[in-house]
């Protein structure tokens, strides 16, 4: 069996077995992505309802583990409602235009070593350019549904949106200022050597910056005024419906685990174990490093979660002011003082 | 050259903060409110009116209906008119009752409103904590009069009934394991007065709860100090009752300054305002929720100590007990008479006001001597208070629309009776 597929494959021509590769490393990378976004919405409901006193989902299946399914399916048959008013071929893109990026940002992931669709050495680049591309469907899904709050929550992202992109890059110019790298794969080879090596010391103000633009970046609470339930009930996405709401919603967590995996690579060191340099070492060899990048990410995730429980919202002047006026100038002052760093090759990190 | 105009946008009345059916029509200028306009009835009940045609106790199930997050308070202002007219005073103990329930209303309505403001500035968790305590309350209703909200307990000259001995218990379900039924039925194995002793207990540490999610929050205090600031001079212009009144420091409060019933044998405080902000009047509620606990307090050692009659005697305003009807010609008759043509009223009119949670909510009665009132008017506090909206938001952003509803604590039902 296996041989015979075997000898399939090595009688394809060249020009075949390329893009098949291609295809099957991303539907091994998308489809437990997709999964997992799912069973966060699970997560987000069943960690936010006992941290409010409520059990949250608990009827379709076994404890409810069903329910992200019965969601899927129940928006799936669900019409499509697209505004009298609204520009037909912009209202039905922006949701493309939002899981795009979304998804395209995982090629550079390294899941460990050497695991990663594409090992492109502007992996960073490639990353700000994407998670940048994401406000377009956000922009056009505001314009295109003709409506006062989706126009709103359009112009509230799109300024909060700019306004974190500079704080995030920034704090990843730091990164890159101290693995001296673009791949992502040699950024987490960089912070080899332990916990006390990882970014996340040298750089501490910059990956709190990070991190939190990131859930700026992302729209969540308490940045998600672009979403400002109370206030403009949907933000820009009110007058989606079925599958074409879901995309957005989609996109969306999609995103959440996009800068938990990158907080991780970037300043926990991706897939390196934690143990690294004691004598755990030796007995937790065993563990692959994507469980390693899991856990990392699976933490941060549930920060996001954990602020959504306990925040209230900003306001979005407010948001401004600490975009610009906090996170910016902070990040440019520890750029300098990292820079000093690696002037006088401050030990162990930038030796 | 276009014509370049503000952006008009409909807030309301479907909408998550809206608080019920209020719509309110803004003129932004961007984010920043120019004008904001609200539009009302669209719960217009004709309260009023449809108590013109009613015996005067067929109307208090209206009154429940009228601001229902405080129910019995809206009911003591009613019947407290038709005392006063009759000039009957209800035995001392049902006078503790109703100064308790009125509290237990008070916290109902001051949880209701810490529940929403919360969740309108985004703080979800603080909305569900606050329910949990509501359903205890609620369960104090129920034991109390049959019904969790629209309750119709206060009648004139006392109440419907003396508290019960026995707090109802949950039942066994499938849905719960004997562990939680045990927990859940652990303060409910003595009579309401245990259940709400109990209850008195536990709370001040609840409110500890919301004050760690709220008070020293630095997104909180930005989203709620210096927003809808109003100056003591204004207020009073404005005819600001209850905490939006003393949010901005004007100590008034019919409890102490008007006391009825029983409360100046009570012992409380009334927290006041600095500022006038959105954070000072919440201060100033939660302050209120711990002496309203205290009141609660007070009254549960009180009512422990005097049993007595909750009612009045007099058969022409209450109606007889059910064991007397059976054999006495002449209770039978008034029960008759109670429930058909109801009382009448002598002449007169009268003007009964009370510290409701929201503020001063009034009853005006005129009544022209038949068994239906002439004309009744009622003062409700939120309408009053959505009046100052206008005022308060502008020059504000959208966002702080939500929070000056939340803090002005307006409820449809009595804005729009």
């Amino acid at each position: 069996m296996v041989n015979t597929l075997f000898t399939i494959w090595s009688g394809l021509p060249q020009d075949v077995q390329i893009p098949a590769l291609i295809i099957a490393k991303i539907v091994v990378i998308l489809v437990p992505l997709l999964l997992s976004v799912a069973y966060l919405t699970f997560a987000e409901r069943k960690i936010i309802g006992y941290m409010q006193l409520r059990i949250g989902p608990q009827r379709v299946g076994p404890h409810g583990w069903l329910q992200p399914i019965a969601d899927t399916l129940k928006l799936l048959l669900k019409e499509i409602v697209i505004p009298g008013k609204a520009n037909r071929f912009l209202f039905l893109l922006a949701p493309v235009l939002s899981i795009g990026p979304a998804l395209a940002a995982w090629a550079v992931i390294p899941f460990g070593r050497g695991m990663t669709l594409a090992n492109v050495d502007a992996g960073l680049l490639f990353l700000l350019a994407l998670t940048s591309m994401g406000i377009y469907g956000v922009l056009i899904a505001g314009w295109a549904s003709n409506s006062k709050y989706a126009f709103l929550g359009a112009m509230r992202s799109a300024a909060q949106m700019v306004a974190y992109e500079i704080a995030m890059g920034f704090a990843l110019v730091g990164v890159l200022m101290a693995s001296g790298s673009l791949n992502l794969g040699k950024i987490v080879l960089a912070q080899q050597g332990g916990i006390l090596h990882w970014f996340w010391l040298p750089l501490l103000p910059l990956f709190f910056i990070y991190f939190i633009s990131g859930v700026a970046e992302t729209n969540r609470a308490p940045f998600d005024v672009a979403e400002g339930e109370s206030e403009i009930v949907a933000g820009f996405h009110v007058e989606y419906s079925g599958m074409a709401f879901a995309i957005f919603f989609l996109a969306e967590y999609a995103n959440m685990i996009l800068i938990s995996t990158l907080a991780a690579v970037l300043f926990l060191g991706g897939w390196l174990s934690p143990f690294e340099g004691t004598i755990l070492q030796g007995y937790l060899a065993w563990v692959p490093g994507t469980a390693w990048l899991l856990i990392k990410t699976v933490g941060f995730l549930f920060l996001f979660l954990w602020f959504r429980a306990t925040f209230p919202r900003y306001r979005y002047d407010q948001i401004m002011r600490l975009g610009w006026k906090v996170f910016i100038p902070i990040t440019i002052v520890w750029l300098f003082v990292e820079g000093a760093a690696i002037l006088f090759h401050l030990q162990p990190w930038f030796a | 050259m276009p014509e370049i105009r503000n952006f008009t946008m409909n807030f309301g009345p479907q909408h998550p903060a809206a608080h019920g059916v209020l719509r309110l029509v803004l003129e932004m200028d961007g984010e920043v409110i120019v004008r904001a306009d609200p539009h009302i009835g669209l719960l217009h009940r004709a309260t009023e009116k449809l108590a013109e045609s009613k015996p005067y106790n067929q109307s208090i199930g209206y009154m429940d209906r009228l601001d229902y997050m405080s129910m019995m308070c809206n009911e003591h202002a009613y019947v407290l008119a038709i005392e006063r007219l009759l000039g009957v005073e209800p035995p001392l103990r049902a006078q503790y009752i109703r100064v308790m329930f009125d509290e237990i209303t008070r916290l109902l309505n001051h949880l209701m409103w810490l529940a929403t403001h919360a969740i309108d500035v985004g703080a979800m968790t603080v909305f569900l904590y606050c329910f949990r305590e509501r359903e205890d309350l609620f369960d104090c209703y129920e034991a109390v009069s049959g019904a969790r909200m629209h309750t119709s307990y206060y009648r004139p000259g006392g109440v419907y009934r003396d508290l019960p001995d026995r707090m109802p218990q949950h039942h066994p379900s499938q849905w719960r394991s004997a562990r939680d039924l045990k927990r859940m039925n652990r303060a409910r194995q003595g009579s309401l007065l245990d259940f709400i002793e109990d209850f008195t207990e536990r709370f001040p540490g609840y409110i500890d709860e919301y004050e760690t999610l709220l008070t020293d929050n630095r997104i909180w205090k930005q989203r709620t100090v210096g927003i809808g600031v109003v100056s003591p001079e204004r207020a009073r212009q404005l005819a600001f009752t209850g905490p939006m009144l003393r949010g901005s420091g004007i100590e008034w409060d019919l409890r102490k300054k008007q006391p009825y019933e029983v409360y100046d044998r009570v012992d409380f405080d009334i927290p006041v305002g600095v500022n006038g902000d959105c954070y000072d009047r919440y201060l100033v509620r939660v302050e209120e929720m711990r002496q309203s606990n205290r009141i609660v307090r007070q009254c549960v050692d009180w009512l422990r100590r005097n049993p007595g009659p909750v009612v009045l005697q007099d058969h022409k305003v209450t109606p007889p007990p059910r064991e007397e009807m059976k054999a006495d010609m002449e209770a039978l008759i008034h029960h008759f008479k109670l429930f058909t043509e109801g009382f009448c009223i002598p002449e007169g009119e009268a003007y009964a006001a009370i510290e409701h949670p929201k503020g001063e909510f009034g009853i005006y009665l005129v009544s022209d001597g038949a068994n239906k009132p002439y004309r009744l008017k009622i003062r409700p506090p939120a309408f009053v208070h959505l009046g100052a909206l206008d005022e308060m938001g502008r020059g504000h952003m959208l966002a702080d629309c939500v929070a000056l509803i939340g803090t002005l604590d307006i409820v449809f039902g009595d804005v729009d009776r």
